[in-house]
């Protein structure tokens, strides 16, 4: 039987861990490479970060950042060498790709997936070429959504900040069609409340496609996961938040969902 | 004996992460771009993502695919990984009928999961039992996980080459061999210790 994933997701902006909130207050939490051993120690089943930095390079300058490629100071692809070196699970990364250049290289220095999203909004097939070159098995599209005054879902672009004035739902179904292995799924409006995962986005979006989905956005506690899993159909369960900032979050995550009858690791 | 392993780079994979696990397990290895150093190796590793004929197309056009042929001939110990595997097949179904190298008699065709509602890619843990234990699977429980990315599989769980199979509304092959031959649908190097034993072991096994 195939497990059910419990997936942390990590934030990252100018090079630090960020906490993020409704997409727009981004609390640094310090040290991206901090995290790592935990999550290794934790046996995570997969891990995926996401690179949120708008403007300005990354601040390597600190000493306890040590230990990244001088080749690769200044960006992303220094952190996603780092982390293949030690961690042995499924590693995805995103933010800021824009060309099959910028997937390769991410590949090249050890991500297994790659998740994207504002650019295949603005270039659809630019999800088939990424495909055709690389499998859809390591291409998520990351689909950011919210609530509008109407009672409509709308996807956004540029982390929230651009209207598409898609629904959530077509926009997956077409990802699906041009080649997409995997959605995930996060809602604008939930992100960082701890108050639960939009269930009705995710369902919704589960329903009308046939590749896994991932429900991002919302988590506060334990149950959370459960309700997502057992309502919604998605086949795993991302987060952010509750997994910097509780003790054992992960592993005690884990337990809570084997209690409630949940098939994972 | 010297180990040197061989991992066989035809430019549509990512190879790093098999790279970085042999690495971690302080084996000596290389990645081989030049089909002709294939005979330089004590053990060779077949690593792959992507489709199959993308993956036969690359093979045949560095001419890995005979140099590949001889040396498992030979008896050098072969480990493919995932769609690296599935190459090994006399020929595979994805997209268009495509033959493979044909070092084991069988087809790869898409997984069926019937009515169940279960979604392809079959992408996540799943449990592999093990029939049989052999060199490569010394020391992994008989039930243990490893984590699985792919729609297509070997078609016939029943063939005597099969030695793990998982579970996902019907029997997937998982893990095979056949005398010097090994083969992984799943990805043993993202699978923490229990793959990273899997890939130790193979580096056992006496060619």
């Amino acid at each position: 039987m195939l497990m059910t994933r419990l997936i942390p997701i990590l934030f990252l902006k100018n090079g630090y861990l960020v906490r993020s909130e409704k997409f727009n207050i981004h609390q640094n939490i310090g040290n991206p490479l901090a995290q790592v051993e935990r999550y290794n120690s934790w046996d995570v089943d997969e891990l995926i970060y996401i690179d949120i930095t708008r403007e300005g390079g990354y601040k390597y300058q600190r000493k306890d950042l040590g230990g990244i490629d001088r080749n690769h100071t200044n960006h992303i692809n220094g952190i996603i060498q780092v982390v293949a070196k030690k961690c042995f699970m499924p590693l995805t990364f995103g933010g800021g790709i824009r060309s099959i250049d910028d997937a390769h290289i991410r590949f090249k220095l050890g991500a297994d997936k790659i998740t994207i999203n504002s650019q295949a909004l603005r270039q659809p097939n630019f999800i088939s070429l990424l495909a055709r070159e690389f499998g859809s098995q390591a291409i998520v599209v990351s689909i950011d959504a919210k609530l509008c005054p109407d009672g409509s879902y709308s996807v956004f672009s540029d982390w929230g900040r651009t209207n598409i004035n898609i629904s959530p739902q077509d926009w997956a179904l077409q990802a699906q069609e041009l080649g997409a292995g995997e959605i995930l799924i996060n809602s604008i409006d939930r992100d960082g409340t701890a108050k639960g995962y939009d269930l009705e986005l995710v369902q919704s979006v589960v329903s009308v496609t046939d590749i896994p989905v991932i429900a991002c956005g919302g988590v506060g506690d334990y149950s959370d996961f459960n309700e997502v899993l057992n309502k919604t159909g998605a086949s795993a369960a991302a987060a952010g938040n509750i997994f910097n900032f509780r003790e054992l979050a992960y592993p005690l995550a884990k337990k809570h969902l084997k209690n409630h009858g949940l098939n994972v690791r | 004996m010297d180990i040197r392993v061989g991992i066989i780079d035809i430019g549509i994979s990512n190879i790093t992460s098999v790279l970085n696990a042999f690495l971690y397990l302080g084996c000596n290895v290389k990645t081989v771009r030049i089909s002709k150093e294939v005979s330089n190796f004590t053990h060779l590793v077949l690593p792959g993502v992507g489709s199959f004929p993308n993956g036969m197309e690359n093979l045949i056009i560095n001419g890995f695919d005979e140099e590949i042929s001889n040396e498992v001939e030979k008896g050098k110990p072969i480990f493919g990984l995932c769609l690296g595997m599935q190459l090994f097949a006399e020929f595979g179904e994805e997209f268009k009928p495509t033959n493979g190298l044909g070092l084991i008699e069988g087809h790869i065709s898409r997984i069926d999961t019937g009515e169940s509602g279960l979604r392809l890619p079959h992408i996540g843990w799943n449990q592999v039992t093990f029939k049989k234990n052999s060199v490569i699977t010394a020391g992994v429980p008989e039930s243990s996980n490893y984590y699985f990315v792919h729609s297509y599989s070997y078609s016939n769980p029943n063939e005597p080459y099969v030695v793990g199979i998982c579970d996902y509304s019907t029997e997937v092959v998982a893990f095979i061999e056949q005398d010097n031959i090994f083969g992984a649908q799943f990805h043993p190097e993202k699978s923490q210790a229990n793959g990273l034993l899997l890939l130790k072991n193979f580096t056992k096994v006496s060619g």
